[in-house]
């Protein structure tokens, strides 16, 4: 027993002495590649993650997540709940207490106004603001004193961690920021490139989408603090080529998002340069079927909307049949590797919303999707191809332009052959498919095929916006220039009433009922949605660089102040 | 005895050409391995069928080295790397060739058209120097948007696409010819032999077909030679980005594209294709040397 | 010659004017749009704000119009301004970038330095490879030095750059650990140290455009020769008893040159358009890279900026193309 203790306080020891002895700046230099270079520096220009992810370096919020999903305190002194006291009952306002004594990195005091004047900054009807998002609902945010803030709803808000939580909406200093309200936000290029934050690093130079030079904040609120003096944030290549910097030529220290190829993954990681790390969220590859008509015969307004429900895929049998023909491992294996994980859940995080009962899918089942084809009148006709009174069990797949979506298509191809139905494949470049053009035909939004494939996920820890999509009035069409998000054209009133009454809900219990009797809905009971694939993150880190831990539901670079050098 | 067979027959310019030509071995060479690359992809599937693999048994036989079974081994998903490599030379080969000469044929007119007229100088250099500042991916984004679906409607989703590429190649590629074939012009129309021609009452197009056209077949070669190497690329860039054939249909750029990030592992999987685009460049250079020598009259003397 | 050249340049001016109308128009007609840098987790009406924001919404003729108006006169009295410390242009709303919202000519001028030393570098690797190979492999047709030249030129344009640069990386990079794969543009060359890294770094990218250059250079120039070898002022210059080397190094170069030089010209400016593939690859970041990103991103301002830059500078060396054809060839007139 005691020596089980004491090699336990060895261990801890152990583990924490590199922060115990720390000196700010001790380890000198690391070198990070994101490999799509940030543009801006501040977060509320630019929602893309590579310029949320390296401005959390600079700037922070008063909380954010941990590697678990859960809140932590930042800049506030603790979490706020309900509880303690911080959360109104009625949950209509959350009261923030900042840390005393926080200085920005310029030496300025961190008051209650910066917060103020950050709500305003994004909520300027001119500014067009990337984070809206995070600040709706919000009626007012109130300064009684220089460390407290009250942020105000117009309705309970059940999860009320949403304004200044996580990377995606941190504090600006207000007298930085002061002139750059509204329409004047792009004339502030210096403040955009080099916001004064809190966070561990300081801007010294800002390449945009090169090179961000950073240097250790001399204000940090914890005075051992950051261990690196210096740090680069350098772009370019591909997702292949950052790998390579950090696993095969320990160039770089850390590279983001090098999502590669399984084989590679494994002969890289048999290098012993680095490792590769991984962590899941909530993103999840897909497949989305049509409900609506696309053919090319119908005039052009009519087509994939509610008018001309969809000649094949409107009877569930057939849409069950296509989902079972998939064998969901083969396609992490081929795709994905750590970095994937089958799944049939539209919600597949965090634990207390994904419905873990929900793995029907996973098991591949040919024969059954022939059957099913039979019964639902769909007959083997003389080229091997199904047909039913007379129509071809024909069905066009698109996609945006990707090798692993190239070849999930290839195997998708292969199985739903196997069943009798033909397929012609599409692929569309990303930049037009996720563009929303309304004049272009090409759009995920438009859908002008019967099925299509890409990755979707939500913001932070709550589901309740992500599920209220699938409303009967989301469904995009020409009257509101094809800007839902229903991408597949489901409407089912049952839904949006469940979706009502999720939002009036604050028991997180009932929340996470309601979320996954809709995810089920959605999913294994209609199959209107096809997940395949449940997405990490794939990150890789150099064996030298200690303190890092891959976070899903904040930024990668969340705790970049404890990063140090193994020695 | 050749001397009167030669006075009772006279030899067929044509004739004269091909008699010229075979006499060039690197061009009889580069016309054999042609003829073989062709024969490949044209007379392969025949000879060769790729086995009916389901997906699950595909998959056991996947990243495979050579062997009996696969010639030229299988990709990351099992399939036959032969099979594959033959029909995308088809697309490629035809890609190559078409885009090829559609630019050739432009480049040539337009250069010929303002290198001699003078007047059309000032008008087609411009639509030239326009066409060279066109930001290329924007301009075939609009072309696609514009013509890809009434295309597949007349002619099927995967001839409309081959016309559409070609098209596409063939309009932003002629340029550089144009101004080549210009520059010649210029120089070429202020010789004796064209003054002369003129002085005597012959008209353009007969000064144009029989004097010039004859002087810049060099020139309009290398265009040539490096304009399917060039259509071969951007054709695997095109499908890349989406704008090209569906993703199931292999070409010899995209297998090269593709094959890249197996590399490391699988060296082969870029070297057939590799092989194959520089051999089809190799070889239409070496007919292209061979062409030139045999259509220039003062070579064939020799 | 010098009024056809400045009938040239006046007549550039509707040119440009046209092609800046066309390049608009095109790039705006092209599918897709800034919203696609955007994830799918924003909402709509927040989308919709954004694009407003940026002033995509507004009608095309006002868009060129104002664009017209901030390339040819706000963004000179920027540089004036910068120049001269003076504040001509100030609350003047200069051309803004739709990915980074800032003005686009600073980002242009950021990235100029690498691009021109690495693509220039590259550039003038090749044409000195090249002109040697073609003019060597001409005079000694179908020698052994020949058939060597041939085969590099064609291997080295058959094979694209995505390849040899990956290629490259994995051989001198990882195997050879020779050279860095990531170009370090914070870099200042300010001691000998410093110059060595640089050069070591600019070591990958020079070899896989100058390769690719060379290739192209030199075939043209080979068969430029061996078309003058065959003309009758050869055989004359020799007969008068001319060495070898005036014979072909000043008779014969001189008059091949013309092909070549519209090659060289035409190369030119895409030196400044930098090299999409390779930048992108070795981390150059330079205008191949910022364009490219600019058009997957349909950062519009970006694109139409520097398609324009593109277009001015194509013009002019196309004029500097045909000026140097009437040095070159005297019999060449244009009046």
């Amino acid at each position: 027993m005691k020596l089980k203790t004491a090699l336990l306080g060895a261990a801890c020891a152990f583990a924490f002495a590199p922060a115990a002895f720390a000196e700010r700046g001790a380890d000198g230099h690391v070198n990070v590649l994101y490999w799509q270079a940030p543009s801006t520096l501040n977060p509320y220009l630019s929602s893309g993650t590579k310029d949320v992810e390296t401005s959390s370096l600079v700037l922070e919020g008063l909380a954010g997540f941990n590697e678990k999903g859960e809140v932590i305190a930042r800049l506030a002194e603790s979490v706020p709940t309900v509880e303690n006291g911080g959360v109104a009952a009625d949950l209509t306002s959350i009261t923030w207490k900042l840390q005393p004594g926080l200085l920005w990195s310029d030496g300025t005091p961190v008051t209650s106004a910066d917060a103020k004047f950050t709500w305003e900054y994004c909520t300027h009807p001119e500014g067009g603001c990337a984070q809206a998002a995070r600040y709706e609902g919000v009626t007012a945010v109130e300064t009684p004193d220089e460390l407290t803030i009250v942020v105000k709803f117009a309705a309970p808000k059940p999860n009320p961690y949403m304004a200044f939580v996580g990377g995606t909406s941190p504090l600006l200093q207000a007298a930085q920021f002061a002139n750059c309200l509204g329409a004047a936000a792009s004339t502030c290029t210096d403040q955009n490139f080099m916001p004064i934050g809190t966070g561990p690093f300081v801007v010294k130079e800002f390449k945009t989408n090169d090179t961000v030079s950073l240097e250790a904040n001399p204000n940090y609120r914890d005075p051992a603090k950051p261990a690196f003096a210096t740090m680069t944030v350098k772009g370019g290549g591909d997702a292949e080529a950052a790998a390579r910097a950090v696993m095969e030529t320990g160039e770089f220290d850390y590279a983001w998002n090098t999502q590669i190829n399984p084989e590679l993954q494994a002969a890289m990681a048999g290098g012993g340069k680095g490792v590769f790390l991984n962590g899941f969220g909530t993103l999840v590859e897909r497949i989305e079927m049509n409900m609506t008509d696309p053919s090319a015969d119908l005039a052009e307004g009519e087509r994939s909307t509610t008018k001309h429900p969809h000649p094949i895929l409107s009877d569930i049998k057939v849409r069950t049949a296509l989902s079972m023909a998939i064998d969901r491992q083969v396609l992490v294996d081929v795709g994905y590797g750590a970095a994937g994980r089958p799944t049939c859940n539209l919600v597949p995080a965090p634990e207390m919303f994904a419905d873990t009962t929900n793995t029907g899918c996973l098991t591949q089942d040919i024969e059954g999707a022939k059957a099913l084809l039979e019964e639902a009148g769909w007959v083997a006709g003389a080229d091997g191809i199904r047909e039913k009174d007379g129509k071809k069990l024909h069905l066009l797949y698109q996609t945006s332009t990707n090798p692993v979506r190239q070849d999930f298509q290839a195997l998708v191809k292969g199985w739903w052959e196997e069943i009798g139905v033909s397929v012609e494949l599409k692929n569309i470049d990303a930049s037009v498919f996720f563009g929303g053009d309304a004049g272009s035909p090409d759009t995920f939004q438009k859908f002008y095929a019967d099925v299509e494939m890409y990755a979707n996920n939500f913001d932070g820890t709550d589901p309740e916006p992500y599920l209220a999509q699938y409303m009967c009035d989301k469904i995009p069409g020409p009257e509101n220039q094809w800007q839902g998000e229903n991408i597949n054209r489901f409407c089912d009133p049952a839904y949006d009433a469940l979706v009502k009454e999720m939002s009036a809900t604050a028991d997180l219990a009932k929340r996470s009922e309601l979320a996954k009797t809709m995810n089920g809905m959605l999913t294994r009971d209609t199959m209107t949605v096809v997940p395949l694939v449940d997405r990490g993150r794939l990150s890789a880190a150099s064996v030298t660089l200690g303190g890092v831990v891959l976070n899903t539901w904040d930024t990668e670079l969340w705790n970049a102040q404890d990063w140090f050098r193994v020695k | 005895m050749t001397d009167t067979a030669a006075l009772d027959k006279p030899e067929s310019q044509l004739a004269a050409v091909w008699r010229q030509f075979r006499q060039h071995k690197g061009a009889v060479f580069g016309l054999c391995v042609l003829g073989l690359l062709v024969a490949f992809v044209l007379l392969g599937p025949y000879l060769w069928q790729a086995e009916e693999l389901k997906v699950s048994e595909a998959l056991k036989v996947k990243n495979k080295p050579p062997s009996l079974r696969f010639p030229l081994g299988t990709d990351q998903l099992g399939r036959d790397m032969l099979d594959r490599m033959m029909s995308a030379g088809q697309v490629s080969l035809a890609v190559g060739f078409v885009a090829m000469l559609i630019a050739i044929f432009f480049g040539t007119f337009i250069g010929v058209m303002a290198g001699y007229f003078k007047r059309l100088d000032g008008p087609l250099m411009r639509l030239t120097d326009m066409f060279l500042a066109l930001p290329l991916i924007p301009l075939l984004l609009v072309m696609v948007m514009l013509f890809r679906d009434r295309l597949a409607k007349v002619v099927g989703p995967e001839m409309g696409a081959f016309l559409l590429i070609v098209f596409a190649i063939g309009a932003t590629s002629w340029m550089h010819a144009a101004r080549i074939v210009r520059g010649e012009v210029l120089a070429l129309k202020e010789r004796e032999y064209v003054l002369a021609a003129r002085s005597i009452g012959a008209p353009p197009r007969r000064i144009i077909l029989r004097h010039i056209l004859p002087n810049v077949v060099s020139p309009v070669m290398v265009a040539a030679t490096l304009g399917i190497a060039e259509a071969i690329i951007t054709e695997s860039v095109l499908s890349f980005l989406g704008l090209g054939f569906p993703p199931d249909f292999p070409t010899w750029g995209r297998l090269l594209h593709d094959g890249l990030s197996y590399m490391q592992l699988y060296p082969e999987r870029v070297i057939w294709p590799g092989l194959a685009i520089s051999l089809t460049v190799l070889s239409v250079n070496y007919i292209g040397d061979g062409l030139r020598d045999a259509l220039d009259p003062k070579a064939r003397g020799r | 010659m010098l009024t056809y050249t400045l009938r040239r340049l006046l007549l550039a001016i509707p040119t440009l004017l046209l092609i800046s109308l066309v390049i608009f128009l095109l790039v705006d007609l092209a599918p897709g749009s800034p919203a696609s840098e955007i994830p799918l987790t924003v909402p709509p009406e927040v989308r919709e704000k954004i694009l407003e924001a940026l002033g995509v919404n507004e009608p095309l003729h006002v868009r060129y119009l104002l664009w017209l108006k901030q390339f040819f006169w706000i963004e000179p009295l920027n540089g004036i301004d910068a120049l001269f410390g003076t504040g001509f242009a100030e609350g003047m709303q200069r051309i803004i970038s739709y990915q980074t919202r800032s003005p686009v000519f600073p980002l242009i001028a950021e990235r100029l330095p690498q691009t021109l030393t690495v693509i220039g570098t590259a550039y003038l690797v090749g044409v000195m490879i090249a002109l040697p190979i073609g003019i060597y492999s001409a005079y000694r047709q179908y020698s052994l030095f020949d058939q060597f030249g041939t085969m590099f030129a064609m291997i080295g344009f058959s094979v694209p750059t995505f390849f040899t640069g990956t290629v490259f990386i994995i051989v001198f990079g990882v195997w050879l650990g020779w050279f860095p794969t990531k170009y370090d543009t914070t870099l200042e060359v300010t001691d000998w140290a410093s110059f060595l890294r640089q050069l070591r770094q600019m070591a990958m990218p020079v070899m896989v455009l100058g390769l690719a250059n060379a290739a192209a250079i030199s075939r043209y120039m080979r068969s430029s020769m061996l078309e003058n070898m065959k003309q009758d002022y050869v055989r004359t210059a020799r007969a008068k008893g001319m060495s070898e080397r005036t014979v072909v190094l000043k008779h014969v170069l001189r008059n091949s040159l013309i092909p070549v030089v519209t090659i060289i010209a035409l190369g030119i400016p895409s030196i400044f358009g930098g090299a999409i593939i390779t930048e992108n690859l070795f981390g150059v970041n330079g205008i191949g890279a910022a364009l490219i990103g600019a058009i997957r991103g349909n950062d519009l301002p970006m694109v139409q900026t520097l398609a324009f830059i593109f277009a001015i500078l194509i013009v002019s060396f196309n004029l500097i193309a045909d000026v140097l054809y009437g040095l070159l060839d005297p019999r060449i007139r244009y009046d």
